[in-house]
């Protein structure tokens, strides 16, 4: 039953993912992957779309990927799932358990937890790179270089260093994107 | 003390949360400064020091920020019902717009140099999260254990992927949580077998003003 599979999915996701939108996305990608609900190409227009569109990235991953799999019903049972335990939470902290933050064994398993979303999110970036970029996916897999891919990952690293260190301002993402657009259907389109 | 008419107030907090939802662009970061002015300098329903308690809190439990902090305004200012219609608020406008995104994405992405287009924007879309990564990376706070469990989980996420074993990354998080627990139990037991070694106070005793969300002074790290 897909509604159930996906509220089950997304409530899993909300209730252990710390370090918010971008913390969420390596578990989104396991679900989508293992689920079989997207490819990996498809997941990531998705963020690109969610990247582009106002609202929280999770709420707006969650509403994209429960439509593709349920329609309205879907998006709604996933933006359920992935919203419910954050507001359960906020509200038990709010109401109750005031000083659930200052225990030190909170303290201490968050301690462990942050380093790990760190680098998943990194390992994530790296993976999907390694798979845009240089075609692999697996080590049995083959291997097809993308240098057109490279072409403007280069473009973008050096955008994004340039407004870093010229301008002082981080690059918007959707300029990122915009960029990104207008290079893919040069290289892809026109060359 | 003068009785506050309840409808309008809970209507005022809904319309600011669909605002918010409707023009905050890329999550987290921007949004932050725009609740702060909302309801810190122009409503004024919150203090700042209050509202870095909730900032701190809001990063340190799950969820994506945004509900984090529009359930716990929404309860501020007018309890449960405060908290839900905020919460609604905040990602309606997400929600639809991306609804009816969906309906039409599979027609757009069919044509040609749309499709062109999206193969550039995945290459984005890894340039984003990278340097998410990054950023998130460089304001970890640095010691032996977080500096080890960042590269154990770094290292085995790649690993496993490359050789297709399906290892969720929930698990990561979860076992990097409990090695953390157990690094302060043995911490704390140590305490306890050294002599006249101070008492571990849990909670701090709260004021009514102040501490009273608990939660610690808040640290931007690990979030994007």
């Amino acid at each position: 039953m897909i509604y159930l599979t996906l509220f089950a999915v997304f409530l899993e996701i909300g209730a252990v993912s710390f370090g918010g939108g971008y913390g969420m996305l390596p578990m989104m990608r396991d679900v989508c992957l293992s689920h079989g609900f997207l490819t990996e190409e498809q997941f990531m227009d998705f963020i690109a779309v969610a990247e582009s569109t106002p609202g929280p990235i999770a709420v707006n991953m969650a509403t994209f990927i429960g439509s593709s799999q349920g329609g309205v019903l879907g998006a709604f049972l996933a933006t359920l799932g992935v919203v419910l335990p954050a507001f359960i939470i906020i509200l038990l902290i709010a109401a109750i358990l005031k000083n659930l933050l200052k225990y030190r064994g909170v303290q201490g398993f968050l301690s462990g937890v942050r380093p790990a979303v760190a680098a998943l999110i990194l390992a994530t970036a790296v993976v999907m790179g390694l798979r845009t970029v240089l075609g692999v996916t697996t080590f049995s897999g083959g291997f097809s270089f993308n240098y057109k891919g490279l072409i403007i990952l280069a473009v973008l690293v050096l955008v994004g260093l340039g407004s870093k260190y010229l301008l002082k301002k981080k690059a918007s993402p959707i300029v990122m994107i915009l960029l990104s657009a207008g290079l893919g259907m040069l290289l892809y389109g026109v060359l | 003390m003068k009785e506050k008419k309840p409808l309008p107030k809970l209507l005022s907090l809904f319309l600011s949360f669909l605002k918010i939802g409707a023009f905050t662009f890329g999550g987290g970061y921007a949004m932050i400064a725009l609740l702060e002015n909302e309801f810190v300098s122009r409503k004024k329903w919150l203090g700042k020091e209050e509202f870095l308690d909730m900032l701190g809190i809001g990063e340190s439990t799950p969820g994506p920020i945004a509900v984090n902090m529009a359930t716990f305004i929404g309860y501020k200012v007018a309890g449960v019902i405060g908290s839900l219609l905020a919460t609604i608020a905040v990602c309606l406008p997400a929600f639809v717009i991306i609804f009816i995104i969906s309906l039409f994405f599979d027609k757009f992405l069919s044509l040609t140099y749309v499709g062109y287009a999206f193969r550039g924007i995945q290459v984005a879309v890894v340039y984003l999260i990278g340097s998410a990564g990054v950023k998130v990376i460089k304001d970890m706070k640095k010691n032996l254990f977080s500096v080890l469990v960042a590269s154990g989980v770094f290292v085995a996420f790649i690993l496993l992927s490359l050789f297709a074993v399906n290892f969720s990354s929930i698990f990561y998080i979860l076992i990097s949580g409990v090695l953390g627990l157990i690094l302060y139990l043995i911490g704390r037991l140590r305490a306890k077998a050294a002599p006249e070694a101070p008492e571990v106070p849990a909670v701090a005793p709260s004021t009514k003003e102040q501490g009273q969300e608990g939660g610690e002074p808040p640290s931007r790290e690990d979030k994007v």
